[in-house]
């Protein structure tokens, strides 16, 4: 090939780039306007369509998201790391050779997964006092929470510690690791990378799933939106601020659950 | 259910070929290894058929044949990672009789792990641990089974890594290495536990052509620094260059065995012959 064949070339290799690399920037652009006037669009149809006084929002809204979302927040933390630990040795349960851990694990598994969540939260706040265990909204709203996503999560969990290669354990046994360290210090923590995706979908999915504790008084998010909407007369304005705090919730955690991805995506570690 | 003893078949005779004792070159030491009478069955499957094998301290033993002879199945039987369906294994004083109903019994699996300790293994695909770097790969298995303190781990394993060319890589994830420096790293963290001897099964297989060489070049260096090791292998080149004898299985059983230059230039039986046939004009 001449030089001037190869200049030729380099040129066009450099407006092929530049044209894609406009192409992308214009996508983005389309994408946040599309996505903006969808946003706006729904919010100002909500607040026409209920006859929302704008100055409700302003007086409202940051008590809702200060003290609900703060509740929220905390509870879905506390409960999602509890649920990993029940996962664990759920999961180390489902995969046991011991029949009667086994059964254990699998019944636990069958009780959570077969009935609703709700029901769950009020045997445990309404029906756990006749048995002379009385807990507060919160503690209760946290176990509920935690035994439910538990349950889904332990799947989840025996999913991630098969999936680690065979040879893994093996290479450990030949060290002469005993099954414990073993288990603690070659597989679970492979495990645990596998599965943290789908532990981030989850603890997503839990952020909206804590809702249903308003029904037993825990002050959240829809718990506080619902009172502040009665007692203001202005329960629709109420939810629609409840419906925009779950929302941004939503986008904030999704945003670094996706960082974490890309992060973990990378695997040089 | 109580069961008794399996039946002891007593010693037995030396299998055919076995005249390699008599002429010991001198740098082979006492008896460390020594299988005995193994015997494996997957299901119906008769794979390992009474095979006998002794090794000695400083001798490398290269075990060939056909895919399915059982040559890795004996090697994986040597540190119980299968546990042999009959037969004893005795590795530096320490003898472990087969006893698969008990296998999971806890007495048992402390023996085996004792075993294994004894016996480093190096495996097809290597088998780094992902989530932590060269250095930890090699120090873990150390200061977490043999209790050694963190600092002399660390100052063992930077001299392993030396030794297998890779002292500058003790800080990359695994992830970040060629497949022949992730067998280098594996042979220097199975070092580190200070085995009695190596146990290596078919360690270059995994690997792309240009990158067996630097494998085998370490493995060379070790057989011939007196490190004694049992390898299964299709690299009869190398076999060669670093047996001090080469061991010929054949449908679960040792057909024969010498050192290398009577076995891959004058093999005495026909299978054997068979096989070299096939495998040198391949």
């Amino acid at each position: 090939m001449t030089s001037e064949a190869g200049k030729i070339q380099s040129e066009i290799l450099q407006r092929i780039g530049a044209s894609q690399h406009a192409a992308r920037a214009r996508n983005r652009v389309v994408y946040v306007v599309v996505w903006g006037l969808l946003a706006i669009g729904f919010i100002g149809g909500m607040m026409l369509a209920g006859d929302v006084d704008p100055a409700f929002f302003i007086e409202s809204g940051p008590v809702i998201v200060l003290q609900g979302a703060g509740i929220t927040i905390f509870v879905c933390v506390v409960s999602i790391i509890v649920a990993t630990f029940l996962a664990i040795f759920g999961a180390l349960g489902r995969l046991s050779t011991n029949s009667a851990i086994n059964a254990v694990a699998g019944f636990y598994v069958s009780l959570i997964r077969g009935t609703p969540l709700l029901v769950q939260i009020f045997f445990i706040y309404f029906a756990l006092p006749q048995a002379g265990i009385i807990l507060d909204a919160i503690p209760a709203g946290i176990i509920a929470l935690s035994l439910n996503y538990g349950a889904y999560m332990t799947e989840i969990f025996r999913a991630g510690i098969q999936a680690v290669p065979r040879g893994q354990a093996e290479a450990a046994q030949a060290l002469g690791m005993p099954e414990r360290l073993l288990f603690r210090r070659i597989v679970l923590p492979q495990a645990v990378r596998i599965v943290t995706p789908a532990i981030a979908n989850d603890f997503i999915a839990m952020l909206k799933d804590s809702a249903l504790i308003s029904t037993i008084g825990v002050r959240e998010t829809l718990f506080l939106g619902q009172r502040i909407g009665r007692s203001s007369f202005e329960p629709i304005a109420a939810l629609l601020i409840v419906a925009l705090v779950y929302w941004g919730l939503t986008i904030v955690f999704s945003f670094f659950q996706e960082k974490l991805e890309r992060r973990m995506a990378r695997g040089d570690r | 259910m109580t069961v008794g003893p399996l039946p002891d078949h007593g010693p037995r005779p030396a299998p055919p070929g076995s005249g390699y004792q008599s002429d010991l070159p001198s740098h082979i030491g006492e008896v460390i290894v020594r299988a005995e009478g193994i015997e494996k069955y997957f299901g119906d499957n008769h794979v390992l058929r009474g095979v006998d094998l002794e090794v000695r301290q400083r001798e490398a033993v290269m075990l060939i044949g056909r895919s399915g002879s059982g040559k890795t199945t004996l090697l994986r039987c040597i540190n119980f990672l299968e546990e042999p369906t009959v037969g004893s294994v005795e590795i530096d004083g320490l003898k472990l009789d087969a006893d698969p109903l008990r296998a999971r019994s806890r007495s048992h699996q402390e023996q085996i792990r004792q075993m294994r300790i004894r016996a480093g293994m190096l495996f097809q695909d290597f088998n780094l641990f992902p989530h932590m770097s060269v250095l930890q790969n090699c120090v873990e298995a150390p200061t977490r089974v043999l209790k050694q303190p963190k600092a002399t781990a660390i100052e063992r394993a930077d001299h392993f890594l030396e030794v297998v060319g890779l002292a500058e890589k003790r800080d990359e994830y695994p992830a970040r290495l060629s497949g022949g420096q992730k067998q280098r790293v594996a042979i220097a963290r199975a070092l580190c536990m200070e085995p009695k001897v190596l146990l290596f099964d078919e360690p270059t297989s995994a690997l792309d052509p240009e990158l067996i060489g630097e494998v085998l070049r370490v493995m060379e260096d070790l057989a011939h620094g007196g490190t004694t090791m049992i390898v299964v292998t299709h690299e009869m080149h190398f076999a060669r260059q670093a047996a001090d004898r080469i061991v010929f299985m054949e449908n679960g059983v040792v057909v024969e065995q010498g050192p290398p230059e009577q076995m891959l230039d004058a093999p005495r039986e026909e299978g054997t012959k068979r096989f070299l046939r096939r495998f040198l004009n391949a």
